[in-house]
């Protein structure tokens, strides 16, 4: 947030400059400026696998045990701080997360979520209410599949209704 | 009256400001502004928004003791690195990690003047690893990893009085030097100042640098006469073995010096030949002295700082030593000593004088082989002026001070005196253009400037007088810089820019070489601080005797704990907050009220350390002090405390499980 602010001031002071000057080169500039911004437009639909790195529908085969204890840890380090399985906390509770989403979803949602809030319309509308952002933790895919595969044991083990 | 004038030159200036280039040029007396033409010098700074500079530089601070970090050509302000000085802003020197930094064999040092910043080179071209500076008023070396941007190492210098000529690297950063400004009693002993002659001498260090991890270590010390010594450059190329230090002050005053020290024609550049050296403190040739300094690092898998006390250094005289050192007799009081690109010229700038004397290497050589000397000074052989100087620049400039160059054969240099930027051919010695500074430029910067290849674009003019130049801000001014493009035949004024403290000097280099290596955040799980926490599940409290020490964790947006009772007055409580997140620029601020010592800045992945000695019964909050996502305002908590002796138990809890 704080380092949007020194770019904005520039904005303005370059705007400044380049309007208060009169003559011909002021259309120039004016083109040059309008191309320097990204110009908002929207995506092609998205689809129930979300967007980031993982493209498509995932298969999932049985449930890796030994997969889902290097979940478990990873999960206890980097994501208990906002996530609770069976509450609500900072984040949504996240047994049964699997009924709700995608394995592709919720693997794109752990390695992307700067761009899952903004673009995807249910992370969109989780933010919404949630408010605080999704943070990165930067898992390494392998790493979030691990994750997914401690939901799918929890979930197993404690089923919800 | 007076006033009425200020509005009128206000006025004046507002016009200017205000009216574009083509206006400019139809009225000569409103281009002392500098810039050829307002809209293609602005188009030429012109970063767009979200794209990024091409360049970066590092400016020293001088008096506010720390490195800023700018873009050019844009002039914008990326971050201030603290070295010599605390800084509040970042917990530097406050929070219990980094306070080691600035510990000397003085005890803890809170400020210096930082001077010459310097890149480290390998081949003589800047490699993008290490940013060196030095510290003038305590002796002192720093070393900036350039990965994190963050003050790594820092070595004080013992024997030295006024760290001025350093740090002037080697062009396979072999050394850093760091020759004394003020010479001294060494070692210091109660003597009478009007004993100088006989008594003080300066030292000249030469500091080693570890190739892989970039570790200071003082390789040895050269005892010289008792001069003031200036600033120094070493050679390349052909002169790769040497370095070259200015001397003023051969006169040997103690008082008066504005007058005592300018009395000679000529003082001296001193060439110092460290291959020799290398070979005579390999041969045993040195004296180990007593002394007290302090090594201070950081280490990389706790992120805390450690003061390691020195006592010993190697120290070489010139008289036990010929061959080692060699004086160059150089007009009048020379600052700058500035080695070419191609290592063949050194190049005086006598500051009391006119013009520019450069001196050939090989010339030097083939003196120091012919025995061609003028006379012997405290066992020190004085070359013939005669035999050494290949040319002088004849500027019409005054005071000239610092040179650098733009690796097409052509030398830029800094006249203080008539403020202004003189640029000369090397060889024939012919000035080929010179502008005007606003105002008293000392000195000046190319990227890439002192290494054999500098990326000759942009040149920078650090002045030393603002004036006028900003809107006013009462009797203290930003010290101000300008931006000249050198690519074409003629210099040409680009921009104006404020600058953090005084810059004495600044180093650049293309963005592409540091860039692509700097950290976005540091792993948690190589995280080895003996305080640290890897996930909430292991925030807790524990007291020992009377002190308390809180694992504490943060993650977008709240502490665990953030409910602490059983803390008592006259405790000593440390908080030791991680900052889980693990991600780029998510770090998070830690502040108590009415804590002795500044805010805790905690990047990613870290743990960071608060003291609090809480002095009265109460309960008081906490809050993260650096803003992090929608939910910032309600990272707080509280800690409760109670009489001391109280009953009340020791527990902790986030949430209501």
């Amino acid at each position: 947030m704080k380092l949007r602010i020194p770019a904005f001031i520039i904005v303005l002071l370059s705007a400044f400059v380049l309007f208060s000057c009169g003559g011909e080169t002021d259309e120039a500039t004016d083109d040059q400026i309008e191309e320097s911004f990204e110009v908002y437009t929207p995506k092609a639909e998205i689809g129930p696998e979300g967007i980031g790195p993982i493209k498509e529908a995932m298969i999932l085969g049985p449930i890796d045990n030994a997969l889902a204890i290097q979940g478990d840890t990873i999960f206890t380090n980097l994501c208990t701080s906002c996530h609770k399985m069976e509450k609500r906390h900072v984040g949504p509770a996240l047994n049964g997360v699997l009924e709700r989403h995608s394995p592709a979803w919720i693997m794109n949602m752990i390695l992307n979520p700067e761009q899952m809030v903004k673009e995807d319309p249910v992370a969109k509308e989780l933010f919404a209410e949630y408010l605080s952002p999704m943070a990165n933790q930067n898992l390494t895919e392998d790493e979030a599949r691990a994750v997914l595969e401690y939901f799918r044991k929890f979930a197993e083990e404690n089923p919800t209704k | 009256m007076k006033t009425l004038k200020i509005f009128a030159v206000a006025l004046a200036a507002t016009v200017l400001i205000s009216s574009c280039g083509d206006s400019g040029q139809s009225n000569n007396k409103k281009s002392n502004s500098g810039a050829l033409n307002n809209s293609s010098a602005a188009e030429a700074v012109y970063v767009a928004p979200g794209e990024h500079d091409e360049f970066y530089e590092f400016f020293s601070g001088g008096f506010s003791g720390q490195v800023s970090v700018v873009g050019l050509p844009s002039g914008r302000l990326f971050r201030r690195i603290p070295v010599f000085s605390v800084d509040a802003e970042k917990g530097y020197g406050f929070d219990e990690e980094s306070k080691a930094m600035l510990q000397t064999s003085h005890g803890f040092v809170p400020w210096d003047d930082s001077h010459h910043p310097k890149l480290s080179q390998t081949n003589g071209e800047i490699d993008g690893r290490w940013l060196f500076i030095n510290g003038n008023n305590t002796p002192r070396l720093a070393r900036i990893d350039l990965t994190t941007f963050e003050t790594a190492e820092i070595l004080e210098i013992p024997n030295s009085a006024g760290n001025h000529s350093s740090p002037y690297l080697t062009m396979n950063t072999e050394y850093l030097v760091a020759g004394t400004r003020f010479s001294v009693p060494i070692p210091q002993k109660d003597v009478s100042i009007n004993t100088y002659k006989e008594n003080f001498h300066g030292a000249l260090s030469f500091i080693s640098v570890d190739p892989e991890h970039g570790d200071m270590d003082i390789a040895f010390q050269i005892v010289m006469p008792g001069f003031d010594y200036d600033l120094a450059s070493s050679g390349k190329g052909p002169s790769h073995g040497w370095t070259f230090f200015t001397t003023y002050n051969t006169e040997k005053g103690n008082t008066m010096k504005e007058a005592t020290a300018s009395q000679n024609d000529k003082d001296f550049i001193a060439a110092i030949n460290w291959k020799k050296a290398e070979e005579y403190v390999a041969a045993g040739k040195f004296e180990e002295w007593d002394c007290s300094y302090a090594h201070n690092k950081v280490d990389e898998k706790t992120h805390i700082a450690s003061t390691e006390m020195r006592n010993k250094v190697k120290v070489l005289k010139a008289a036990d030593c010929p061959g080692m050192i060699y004086f160059l007799p150089t007009p009048k009081s020379p600052h700058g000593v500035d080695v070419n690109t191609t290592g063949e010229y050194i190049i005086g700038c006598g500051k009391l004088n006119a013009d520019l004397t450069v001196h050939s290497f090989e010339k030097m050589l083939a003196a120091i082989a012919a025995e061609d000397y003028e006379t012997i000074v405290d066992g020190i052989p004085v070359l013939k002026y005669e035999s050494v100087v290949d040319g002088v620049v004849k500027s019409g400039g005054l005071g000239p001070l610092h040179t650098e160059f733009d690796g097409r054969g052509n030398a830029y240099t800094s006249f203080f005196i008539s403020s202004e930027v003189v640029k000369w051919k090397l060889g024939t010695y012919e000035v080929l253009d010179r502008v005007p500074c606003y105002y008293s430029i000392g000195h000046l910067s190319i990227p890439g400037g002192g290494s054999m290849k500098p990326w000759g674009k942009y040149l920078v003019a650090m002045n030393k007088i603002t004036k006028d130049r900003y809107l006013p801000t009462g009797p203290e001014l930003a010290h101000s810089a300008q931006l000249f493009d050198i690519s074409g035949d003629k210099m040409k004024l680009l921009l104006d820019f404020p600058t953090d403290g005084e810059p004495h000097y600044a180093q650049g280099c293309p963005a592409e070489l540091i860039k692509p290596n700097s950290k976005k955040f540091f792993k948690l799980s190589e995280n080895e601080h003996p305080y640290a926490i890897m996930s909430e599940e292991d925030a807790r409290v524990e007291r020992d005797g009377n002190q308390v020490h809180v694992y504490m964790s943060c993650i977008r947006s709240h502490f665990a704990p953030d409910n602490i009772e059983g803390i008592k007055v006259g405790d000593q409580v440390y908080f030791h907050v991680t900052n889980l997140e693990q991600d780029w620029d998510t770090p998070h601020g830690f502040a108590m009220m009415g804590a002795n010592t500044s805010e805790l800045l905690i990047m990613p992945g870290v743990t960071k350390t608060l003291y609090w000695e809480p002095k009265e019964e109460g309960v008081i909050p906490f809050y993260c002090t650096d803003f992090c996502s929608a939910l910032h305002q309600e990272m707080q908590g509280y800690a409760r405390v109670s009489a001391k002796g109280s009953s009340t138990e020791l527990k902790w809890w986030l949430g209501e499980d």
